[in-house]
């Protein structure tokens, strides 16, 4: 007889071991599946974690994997905010879309003149986009108590319309013979979010979600504003006694991750991807919610949860490549990654007690 | 030629001759990129034919590898140069929206030579391809325009780009050639592979009465929603899709990359590959038509049939004047036919089509 007891508090322990456990598990489910799509296991495995670190090229492949991390972690950084506070951001990937339009509409608005001031204004324009996108749900939730939860994720679909909009409209290259998309931003020097070192991968959006990951370790836990949050989330009724505005709170929380996200979005359309065209938005919003949860929102957790879920992109397309892995394997694999982190989680908040209860 | 340069190339053609048998055992390796996975049984699975259609040609001689789903995107850019790190000499990027990132990685890899579908950017080492998809529409269109009772035929359209307009507008005429009374009705998917979207856009254009669906988009959903309602005919797209012959599918418009690209690696085995724009036609092979399904009334069938032989052979052009776009304009004059490069930059409607081209 198994029987789950529940903790009177979390544990600490379980809840930094469990990640681990997790990706322990991940392997060995994943392993037994590659092995039954008769692929040898464990030099898939060695290819997706082992290969992009250490092995031949890895020097490109460590700088892609911070290109791939950066906007995850960013992202993420400030979703967790949110996460902690219970509030419940699930349109990032709107909000990166939206940062990314603005950004590079300024850009676009400027072209070609040249000026040192020019990629300034598109991160303010692009925090700014993100930012607004983020209070819609926010504001409505103040006025109206609608859930954050839903309008956030139907605005995913309304920023994907108007992102086409602005691909085959108004952004659309004005030389580019008709077809669509906007002018390669990466061709454009004022508007460039270039490598600051080259060949390391890293451009200013690296170093915008490292900032953001010291930022938010010191707002969450080491700031009067940080506690508050994490009241609202774990006892909303003792932090109204503690002088918590949820309506602020709220504001605070959507805004900030919304601005973040709309950063991530308007770093990547002038690094890394150049330029606004349709498919621009590569699931970075969706999959740094599984990034914030697999950090266990905490700021250092969710840095080295981005690299490691960056792993296993830049592996996957590894083995894909290698060993002929189909691609719907690896997100099945990468699936596996949060289901077994879900499922772990049961031990930090239960304990187990194997064989009869005592009366 | 500087010292330099002539100390390299002599070293290099010595290389190649003391070499040359241990070259021969190497075999040539051909990447390959899909936007979809090689299962959707339209466009990415024909590009995969044509990856199998190398390897039954050459055999030992090449290696294929290739990598499905990867988004348009920063990730096409990493895909490319894993692709091209791993050796490969040849790639073929199968997608619009890969074509900026196969000038930025072509332009780090001078030796590797890349194949971009559908693109209009060339360089030394990028040669770029497409099919003349609306020969097949001209056919399409015929069929359509005798076949249906309703006079509606719906078009599911994917994204407002010349390719899919030069679509619209030739299975238009043809239809209202042979029936004047002939209206067609666009619906916009915004994706080119997306069961569930594509499903919607079929009921939708049924619920309004048309009774003859084209797709430009790749899965087989609309088949099987026109199958449901009973009396309306589609026509495979991409792929044959002959799993729904003889009724809903009547016939089909093939993409069979596979004689191009048996040519362009053979080109690349005997050392004689050099870049260029190929826009292969049904003459070619590139473009093919299905069977014609025994729900076609035999006249009609030959009709069609005529047509193809007509465009095949060059005497007939799909787009042949007088004809005016779609406010009014005079576009071609009596006799007159468009060039190559004023059809692939197609961004209007023809006099006819009541609906709106979405800007």
């Amino acid at each position: 007889m198994i029987t789950l007891i529940k903790r009177p508090t979390p544990s600490r322990g379980w809840s930094y071991t469990t990640p681990i456990i997790a990706v322990l598990a991940t392997m060995i489910a994943g392993g037994l599946m590659f092995a039954a799509l008769g692929k040898d296991p464990a030099q898939a495995i060695r290819m997706i974690f082992w290969d992009p670190l250490f092995g031949p090229n890895a020097a490109y492949f460590r700088g892609q994997l911070l290109v791939k991390a950066g906007p995850l972690i960013l992202i993420a950084s400030g979703l967790a905010v949110g996460f902690r506070a219970g509030i419940w951001n699930i349109g990032a990937e709107g909000q990166y879309i939206i940062g990314a339009i603005c950004g590079a509409s300024v850009a676009l608005a400027a072209y070609p003149a040249e000026s040192h001031l020019l990629f300034p204004a598109m991160i303010v324009a692009g925090a700014l986009g993100g930012w607004l996108w983020g209070m819609i749900p926010a504001v409505l939730k103040v006025l109206f108590n609608t859930s954050e939860i839903l309008v956030s994720l139907m605005l995913v679909y309304v920023a994907q319309n108007l992102l086409a909009y602005a691909a085959f409209g108004p952004l659309k290259n004005p030389q580019g013979f008709g077809f669509p998309g906007s002018r390669n931003l990466q061709q454009y020097p004022s508007a460039h979010n270039p490598e600051l070192i080259a060949g390391t991968g890293a451009h200013w959006g690296v170093l915008a979600a490292l900032v953001a990951v010291i930022g938010a370790y010191i707002l969450m836990h080491r700031h009067i504003a940080g506690f508050r949050i994490r009241v609202a989330g774990e006892a909303p009724r003792a932090a109204r006694f503690a002088g918590v505005v949820p309506a602020r709170l709220v504001m605070f929380c959507l805004g900030l991750s919304g601005a973040l996200a709309g950063l991530a979005g308007l770093f990547e359309v002038s690094g890394p991807s150049g330029q606004i065209t349709d498919g621009f938005n590569a699931g970075y919003g969706f999959t740094a919610i599984i990034v914030a949860f697999l950090g266990r929102l905490h700021p250092l957790g969710i840095l080295l949860a981005g690299l490691l879920m960056a792993l296993t992109y830049i592996g996957g397309d590894m083995a894909q490549m290698m060993l002929g892995l189909p691609g719907a394997a690896i997100q099945v694999f990468q699936g596996m990654l949060l289901f077994f982190l879900l499922g772990f989680d049961v031990l930090t908040n239960y304990r187990i007690r194997i064989g009869r209860a005592r009366a | 030629m500087n010292r330099r340069s002539f100390l390299t190339t002599t070293a290099a053609l010595a290389l190649a001759a003391t070499s040359l048998p241990a070259f021969a055992e190497e075999p040539l390796k051909v990447g390959f990129i899909y936007v979809g996975p090689v299962g959707d049984m339209g466009w990415s699975y024909q590009h995969d034919q044509g990856r199998q259609a190398i390897e039954a040609e050459y055999g030992d001689k090449v290696a294929t590898t290739f990598i499905e789903s990867v988004p348009e995107g920063p990730d096409a850019e990493r895909v490319l140069t894993q692709l091209a790190l791993e050796g490969n000499k040849l790639i073929f990027a199968t997608s619009f929206g890969y074509m900026d990132a196969v000038m930025n990685v072509a332009a780090k890899f001078p030796d590797v030579k890349f194949e971009h579908a559908t693109g209009y950017k060339t360089a030394d080492n990028v040669a770029v391809y497409d099919a003349k998809f609306f020969q097949g529409r001209a056919i399409q269109g015929t069929i359509a325009g005798r076949m249906t009772k309703s006079n509606k035929i719906g078009y599911i359209a994917s994204f407002p780009i010349p390719e899919v307009i030069q679509g619209i507008n030739s299975a238009y005429l043809h239809a209202k050639k042979v029936n004047p009374d002939v209206e067609m009705k666009v619906v916009w998917a915004y994706t080119w592979f997306d069961p569930a979207k594509e499903a919607d856009a079929a009921a939708a254009l049924i619920a309004e009465g048309v009774d003859v669906v084209m797709q430009h988009t790749d899965s087989t959903a609309p088949q099987a929603k026109a199958q449901e309602a009973g009396n309306v005919i589609t026509f495979g797209q991409a792929s044959d899709m002959s799993a729904f012959a003889p009724m809903p599918r009547v016939s089909s418009t093939i993409d069979n990359w596979a004689p191009y690209y048996v040519q362009r690696v053979g080109a690349m085995l005997d050392g004689t590959w050099g870049s260029g724009a190929t826009w292969g036609g049904i003459d070619t092979g590139m473009v093919e038509i299905g069977e014609i399904s025994s729900a076609v009334p035999e006249e009609v069938k030959a009709e069609a049939l005529a047509l193809k032989d007509a465009i095949a052979a060059g005497t007939y052009h799909p787009f042949t004047g007088p004809l005016n776009k779609q406010d009014g304009s005079a576009w071609l004059a009596e006799g007159e036919t468009p060039d190559d490069g004023a059809l692939a930059g197609m961004n209007f409607y023809v006099e006819g089509i009541t609906a709106e081209l979405p800007k």
